[in-house]
């Protein structure tokens, strides 16, 4: 499917320019979303640990797949689907003066989906009965859709408990990025679906009816009949939960809306992280959600946008041996080998400098005016500690 | 042997770190070779006809570019193309309840999405039509659950049609002079911990052959060791002074821009060390330059494929 871009606007205050400091304090959940590979999950843990620094209180950042190094940053040495708390010493240790708390929890789906179960089911036994069929094992741990909606349900278990005054989190690496935003509407048609119902009504009834024939002649062909029977098993104890779960998924997407949510979308000015964050902009635009912030990662510095500094560069690559001669009769250095590094300079200040300006025009070119548009800078390493993860949500909290 | 020798290629790697790019450029140079290629998207997203400045493609192959023909992988018709291959049901049998009803056991049940997407492309590979499929597949996260399917559903599945066909989908995909598993990276740390992860668990979970690592978007060495002396010494104290007079202007930014620039590319060493070491000698390890002109479209379709033509050797 192509994505074209769809005229309407998200939900924002026209002509605001806020800052996150605001917007953080107005909201109770935060949801980043972006391509892979913009810096999501390390953006959400930033903006996580300066809420927590900046206004104090208990902070989540709920997220789908740490990096190790992110986790051990954060002074855990694994986050699991429970909630951890970031010891404190690791911020009095980088002098950093934390006035709230910052935890961590990691997605686990089959476990929230365990849980889930358990909650609905209308007893101990169908609940055991669930958890042991190999439609529903194989639903819970690999059905992709279902981490979308499991995401969504954990967020709204954990807001409905209030344990939490934000709660920052990064969605699942989808590829249609849209797909969570539907996936609690989507489950609700699922269980409630009338197809349903059909499909499973010859193992409740010794009637099949005229409509189903084919398809159950069919599937019998192509699947054997023991399959069919675990999926039509499955369907049916899942019945049992269908009210509960409704109910459930309509109270999902309904705080999806809530004033007190906002989207966060993460990308950098690369070519097509940044036609995903657009189309994704206007898909949040179309479904009445709030955009609060659009940040930018890996933003080249100033300095490579230099007109002067251009045009020093091409002088010197037309004119290496002259320059070389003339400054190695002022440093004792090979003049062959200053011909050299002064070309990889200049040529290599012409191609970042390219890519610079490429960049900026994308970024000009992006339509949207959302509450808060901020661009951190590239940072020449990874980031391996607090300092790192504090340094990069100050950027994005100016 | 060389990769696209093989007739089928499978293209993963983690989100966001080019594998379309890849799979174009690898397409494009094999079509190039005088092959007929057929292009396959599973996720559709329709980039890879974009790539070529097409309109997006869809499950019937359509011609790209002198070759090269694509299409977009979609179950439901799989799942109909199937039928009438196998049951002699007419394509005019209107699947429309059966199919959507389909879609939730396909949804959920074990394999069966998966199955209708790995058939169809050992069906391709059968069929005698191309020299070489290539496809552009899920990500390192789903990969091995789609390539793991027909053993999945065998032992799913006891009886039926669909376990007779697992055994020859199961002979093209784990013969690695047919069938080659290509893994995109890029010098990250996120993008390289996915390749190693995949890397060793794709032995243990299929039969099927790594045939090599593609590391995307590798930044240039800008200095060897002497050149890099000759650097600290002109770009601080006396020496960036004398270099300032020499060109009649502050060369900061210059210096700035070229120590940026090795930064980058040691970080990214760093991670290619990490890759090749947890390698050994399990596959290849081909190099892709980072492009700093074009990143998007036919141009970088070419520079992808004359990039990977060098390191194949074709």
């Amino acid at each position: 499917m192509s994505r074209t871009r769809q005229g309407r606007n998200p939900s924002v205050a026209p002509g605001s320019s806020g800052s996150l400091d605001k917007l953080l304090a107005a909201k109770e959940i935060v949801i980043a979303c972006g391509s892979g590979g913009v810096g999501k999950t390390t953006t959400s843990a930033a903006i996580a640990t300066m809420a927590a620094l900046e206004h104090g209180g208990k902070v989540l950042v709920l997220t789908i797949d740490p990096a190790k190094r992110l986790a051990n940053a954060m002074g855990l040495k694994s986050v699991g689907n429970q909630e951890l708390r970031v010891p404190n010493e690791i911020f009095t240790n980088s002098s950093i003066e934390m006035r709230g708390e910052l935890w961590a929890a990691m997605l686990d789906t089959k476990e929230s989906w365990d849980s889930l179960v358990r909650r609905y089911a209308p007893d101990q036994d169908s609940a055991e009965r669930i958890l042991a069929n190999p439609i529903y094992k194989n639903f819970s741990g690999r059905f992709v859709q279902s981490h979308d909606y499991i995401a969504m349900e954990r967020l709204y278990q954990l807001h409905t408990e209030g344990g939490y005054d934000l709660i920052v989190v990064d969605t699942p690496p989808t590829r249609n990025a849209i797909d969570f935003l539907e996936a609690p509407e989507r489950m609700a048609d699922f269980f409630s679906s009338r197809l349903l119902r059909w499909l499973i009504v010859p193992y409740r009834s010794k009637f099949i009816n005229v409509a189903s024939k084919p398809f159950y002649q069919i599937a019998d062909r192509i699947l054997g009949t023991q399959f069919l029977q675990d999926v039509a098993e499955f369907f049916m104890l899942f019945q049992s939960m269908y009210a509960g779960f409704i109910e459930r998924a309509r109270a999902v997407s309904s705080l999806l809306h809530d004033r007190r949510t906002t989207f966060m979308v993460v990308s950098t000015l690369e070519a097509a992280p940044l036609r995903e964050a657009e189309f994704f902009i206007d898909a949040l635009g179309e479904r009445g959600y709030h955009l609060g912030a659009v940040i930018l990662n890996k933003v080249l510095p100033e300095y490579l946008k230099d007109k002067g500094a251009a045009k020093t560069a091409r002088t010197i690559l037309s004119k290496s041996d002259q320059i070389a001669s003339e400054l190695s009769n002022q440093i004792s250095v090979d003049q062959a080998l200053l011909t050299r590094v002064l070309g990889e300079v200049a040529d290599s200040y012409l191609n970042f400098a390219n890519v610079a300006l490429k960049e900026q025009e994308q970024r000009e070119e992006l339509a949207v005016k959302p509450e808060v548009l901020s661009t951190v800078p590239f940072f020449e390493s990874d980031i391996y500690d607090l300092a790192g993860l504090v340094e990069l949500g100050r950027h994005i909290w100016r | 042997m060389s990769l696209t020798d093989r007739k089928l290629i499978l293209v993963t790697g983690k989100g966001g770190v080019g594998k379309t790019t890849i799979t174009s450029g690898l397409a494009y140079l094999a079509a190039k070779q005088g092959k007929r290629v057929l292009a396959c998207e599973v996720d559709a997203k329709g980039d890879l006809a974009a790539y070529f400045e097409s309109s997006p493609t869809t499950y019937k192959e359509r011609e790209l570019s002198p070759g090269l023909w694509a299409m977009t992988m979609d179950t439901e018709d799989s799942l109909r193309e199937y039928l009438s291959l196998n049951l002699k049901i007419p394509l005019v049998f209107r699947l429309g309840p059966i199919a959507r009803a389909f879609d939730f056991v396909a949804n959920a049940a074990p394999g069966v999405k998966e199955i209708l997407i790995i058939g169809k492309l050992c069906w391709e590979v059968r069929s005698g039509n191309w020299d070489l499929v290539i496809v552009d597949a899920t990500a390192t996260g789903h990969i091995i659950g789609h390539l793991a399917a027909p053993e999945a559903i065998n032992e799913l599945i006891k009886v039926g049609l669909v376990r007779q066909q697992t055994k020859w989908m199961l002979d093209i995909l784990t013969d690695p002079k047919l069938t080659g598993l290509a893994v995109v990276t890029t010098p990250e740390e996120m993008p390289v911990n996915e390749t190693i992860e995949l890397a060793s668990s794709i032995g243990a979970k299929t039969q099927i052959d790594l045939a090599c690592v593609i590391v995307n978007r590798v930044l240039p060495e800008l200095f060897g060791r002497s050149e890099e002396e000759v650097f600290d010494q002109i770009s601080s104290g006396p020496g960036k002074e004398s270099l300032n007079e020499v060109l009649g202007v502050d060369s900061s930014p210059l210096l700035d821009a070229a120590r940026l620039a090795v930064k980058l590319r040691r970080t990214g060493a760093f991670h290619l060390d990490r890759l090749r070491s947890a390698m050994g000698d399990k596959s290849d390890i081909i190099y892709i330059p980072y492009l700093f002109s074009r990143s998007y479209g036919m141009r970088s379709v070419r520079k992808i494929s004359e990039f990977l033509g060098e390191e194949l050797e074709v």
